[in-house]
């Protein structure tokens, strides 16, 4: 078997697993990646991207439609027509370009990508097998990273296939079906519920908790509700699923115990991800777990020496973001810097209509932590805008320490929210107070005057409320 | 004025790329030609790489541990007359370099590194950029310096931005005992300056035993130190060590070694255990041609050699490194000590040349006085034996029914259990026994 050697083997690339790769490679570490699918991971492939560019194409189709049947913008068009094969040869290019360019990265920073599945021998070593019957080579390193991802979780009762979609299998439709069902009211299953209901499509939501985004809090996902109903989608929470046939489609039983069925051409289950641990030797390493993540340190360190982790696999915030600052942590560590990874928050996005922002703490979560805190809110329907675009829906909400008034953690739900993440995330890390946003000159007409507003309000200083 | 890039040259025998191990100047530093800049770190030795124009330092090409190709840029200096840099290509060749350059205020801005956390650690801890001038004390500056008094509640993360705590993690700093005098409590660089120049702890002013202490560092395993650890974990990963240690009464031994040295110590230089250790070697080996090899398990086959180049472990400032005295066999006594002191000097300096540093068939190895009664040697891969020696000690001997005092040694040797048999082994160690402790043997052809 062709034996190869290195310093630093990355397993997976994916956010995590690529950016980690690139900066070893700057930083002149030897560095080998593999990769049994395409490079970019569940984010570039079958996630994150992708679903953004269904959304997006959704989102011009529903306009266009709007436009049809008489617009207050006095815009007046025809009925339009999707080409189903050529929005998906669209969301595909921009697939191809990002993962091209992840190659291009991963060249220049000198890694060797090696196209295949890994199965770990020991802490130190790796046998690669090629994905096309290409003869199997073993890798020997002194660093392993772990940067496997996750992978979605199905249902016992509705195996994936066929007629029952997993989230990867919703991005690449042949056809769109009639009716819809979707599994499961988290972020994935009402972003590619809304974006499927605004092509058209019969969509009805299944949930087992009383709400829709259940993670977060209620005040926050009211107008996420709101917009469900306005546009058709049908909403049957605190129901739990109990199994699929054809001609009468999903079998539901609500909190009553009452049963029915719900007609679907199609069912999609996206009732969580759990990280992807077995099937490549990870358990001969036996490293510590909880539950089915892999437990890491503050540096990423697993409890083997030599063994990292990053991204996904070692549990929730499963979020790309997260992932590509652990693996530029872990890489500068191998090159000898002092790193932790120590962020003060991290950015959470939800890219259903209208979009959800949360960083940092919540007022509950604020002072479930025993900290004192006021919080204000600035809704969209006072910035001038917001009225524009005609997304007046919607708030930005800030959180602060009520001694010192240091921020604590902001939220937003309205129209392009998911673009103030960066505001938010920079406050927090820079250890702002409310003044010192209430105080920084916001543009004019923007968004982001709402978040000025909100630290304004939340001193009692409002100006346009 | 102009600005000269010095550019890593190629040093020859194949190398692409070197550790960069030290540093001898500083942005800032005026260098005169040929004065050594830095120190490089091939596959085994260390190489001094002069500066080939007098100048002023105004960036360094990288940080102790890093690895340069050959040809990227080096140093960088600000000289007179034109230099060797054009100014519209200042920014291209900085980013072609591996790393961030390393600027100083007053380099041009250019040279400058652009993403601040590409900028490299100083090999050692930096100067504060605007370290807390004494005169500028007063009681503000006082309130500013002092650390806090205790650590923040548990679970309460110091307030500090990005940059601020990727500093404090390059030099080692917990900011949960730095004092943040920002706006609630903001820990600023400032702030942690002035806690790196007060020598931060708390515990510094009273040096009771006796305190909880909290530091930790963490060490680079960079240069020398990384070659050393590359080469022991491939040697236990790669090769099933046996060991074998064997009691040896060198009282004979010693009694001719000290008699030598006082005959001709002044001529012909002192002798040493090790000469005789490597002519016993030597002389043993010629039984057991399979222990004086090297094993390419890769391409399975044991070279096995007439010569023994003798690898001596030595201990030099910066770690292990095992120097080799070549055809052992052709030395006596004297031109063995000789050539023992001279490449364990060119090892201990840096001076070695690459051929003195490579090419050992067979390994000695000894702690000295230090040498402990035991001790499980790592083979230097490939080869396939090292002999350890342990200390010489007095001890009490039943010889013919009545107790004498004897010195006594163990060597504790490692042999390569694939291509070396134990009895083998066993034997070649009682050949080198029977040598040491009737020592006339050594000198009989």
């Amino acid at each position: 078997m062709k034996e190869l050697s290195t310093k630093l083997l990355v397993i997976g690339g994916g956010p995590g697993g690529y950016v980690a790769a690139i900066r070893a490679g700057q930083l002149g570490i030897p560095t080998v990646l593999v990769e049994g699918e395409r490079l970019g991971g569940t984010c570039l492939t079958i996630g994150c991207i992708p679903s953004k560019a269904l959304i997006h194409a959704a989102e011009v189709f529903e306009q266009a439609r709007q436009h049809a049947t008489g617009s207050p913008l006095g815009i007046r068009a025809g009925e339009p027509t999707l080409d189903l094969a050529q929005t998906v040869r669209w969301k595909d290019g921009i697939v191809q370009r990002l993962t091209g360019g992840v190659g291009g990265l991963l060249r220049k920073a000198g890694v060797q990508v090696l196209q295949g599945w890994a199965q770990i021998e020991d802490g130190k070593t790796v046998t690669v097998r090629g994905a096309d019957g290409q003869a199997a080579q073993r890798v020997r390193c002194e660093h392993l990273l772990l940067a496997t991802g996750s992978e979605p979780v199905a249902l016992p009762s509705m195996p994936f296939g066929g007629a029952i979609w997993s989230s990867t299998d919703a991005l690449s439709p042949d056809v769109l079906p009639r009716r819809l069902v979707v599994v499961g009211a988290g972020y994935i299953g009402l972003e590619l519920g809304i974006a499927y209901r605004k092509l058209g499509v019969e969509v009805t939501v299944v949930e087992a908790a009383q709400r829709v985004l259940p993670s977060y809090d209620e005040e926050l996902t009211q107008p996420v509700l709101e917009s469900l109903k306005k546009s058709g989608v049908v909403l049957h929470l605190g129901c739990s699923v109990l199994g699929w046939d054809e001609q009468h489609g999903v079998h539901v039983r609500n909190a009553r115990a009452d049963e029915f069925a719900l007609p679907a051409d199609r069912v999609l289950v996206a009732v969580g991800r759990r990280p992807r641990t077995t099937g490549f030797g990870l358990e001969s390493l036996q490293l510590d777990m909880t539950g089915r993540h892999v437990v890491i340190d503050a540096h990423c360190r697993t409890s083997m020496r030599g063994v990292w982790a990053i991204g996904d696999v070692t549990g929730e915030p499963m979020l790309a973001h997260r992932a590509m600052a652990q693996g530029e942590c872990v890489a500068e560590q191998i090159a000898g810097h002092n790193r932790r990874f120590e962020p003060m928050a991290i950015p959470a996005v939800c890219f259903t209509d209208p979009e959800v922002v949360v960083v940092g703490k919540t007022p509950a979560e604020a002072r479930a932590a025993g900290l004192e805190c006021i919080d204000a809110a600035f809704p969209f329907a006072a910035n001038g805008r917001a009225m524009t675009l005609e997304a007046t829906g919607g708030f930005v909400r800030v959180v602060a320490r009520k001694d010192n008034h240091l921020i604590l953690g902001w939220q937003a739900v309205g129209r392009g929210v998911a673009e103030l993440a960066a505001a938010f995330g920079q406050s927090i890390e820079m250890g702002a107070r409310l003044e010192d946003v209430a105080h920084t000159i916001h543009a004019h007409p923007t968004l982001g005057e709402a978040v000025q507003e909100a630290a304004l309000r939340a001193l009692g200083q409002a100006l346009h409320i | 004025m102009g600005i000269y890039v010095i550019r890593m040259p190629d040093i020859g025998e194949g190398i692409a790329e070197v550790e960069l191990v030290a540093w001898h100047v500083q942005p800032g530093d005026v260098v005169a030609e040929d004065q050594p800049i830095a120190d490089v770190m091939t596959d085994k030795a260390t190489v001094e790489i002069p500066a080939h124009v007098p100048g002023k330092v105004l960036a360094l090409g990288g940080a102790v541990g890093q690895v340069l190709a050959v040809g990227a840029e080096l140093v960088r200096l600000e000289v007179e007359g034109e230099g060797n840099l054009k100014e519209n290509s200042a920014s291209a060749l900085a980013s072609q370099a591996p790393a961030a350059i390393n600027s100083v205020a007053n380099a041009p801005a250019a040279a400058a590194p652009a993403p601040a956390p590409a900028a490299a650690p100083a090999p050692a801890p930096a100067a504060p950029r605007e370290a807390p001038a004494p005169a500028a004390g007063g009681a503000r500056g006082a309130a500013r310096t002092a650390p806090a008094a205790v650590a923040r509640s548990a679970g309460e993360r110091p307030l500090a931005s990005p940059a601020v705590r990727r500093a404090a993690q390059e030099r080692g700093i917990d900011l949960r005992y730095v004092h943040g005098s920002g706006p609630a409590g903001r820990i600023s660089h400032e702030d942690l300056d002035a806690w790196a120049a007060s020598a931060g702890q708390p515990a510094a002013q009273g040096r009771s035993q006796y305190v909880e202490r909290h530091g930790e560092e963490q060490i680079p395993v960079i240069g020398l130190r990384r070659k050393i650890a590359q080469k022991m974990q491939e040697a236990k990963r790669r090769i099933p060590h046996f060991s074998y240690v064997e009691e040896i009464d060198v009282t004979e031994l010693e009694a001719l070694r000290q008699r030598l040295n006082q005959l001709h110590g002044a001529t012909r230089g002192k002798l040493t255990l090790l000469p005789f250790l490597a002519r016993a070697m030597v002389l043993a080996l010629r039984d057991f041609p399979q222990i004086n090899a090297r094993y390419d398990d890769d391409a399975g086959v044991v070279t096995r050699y007439e010569a023994v180049h003798l690898g001596v472990a030595t201990q030099t400032d910066g770690g292990l490194m095992v120097p080799v005295l070549r055809h052992a066999e052709s030395l006596d006594l004297w031109q063995s000590a000789a050539s023992i002191a001279r490449v364990a000097e060119g090892a201990r300096t840096g001076k070695a040349a690459r051929d003195e540093l490579s090419g050992s068939t067979i390994t000695l190895t000894s702690l000295g006085a230090l040498g402990g009664i035991a001790s499980t040697p790592v083979i230097n891969h490939p080869e396939v034996a090292i002999v350890g020696v342990n200390r010489m000690v007095e001890r009490p001997m039943f010889q013919g029914g009545h107790v004498v005092a004897r010195q006594l040694m163990n060597l504790s040797s490692s042999f390569d259990h694939r291509v070396v048999d134990g009895m083998d082994a066993a034997r070649f160690i009682q050949a080198m026994r029977a040598l040491l402790e009737t020592p006339a043997l050594l000198f009989v052809e």
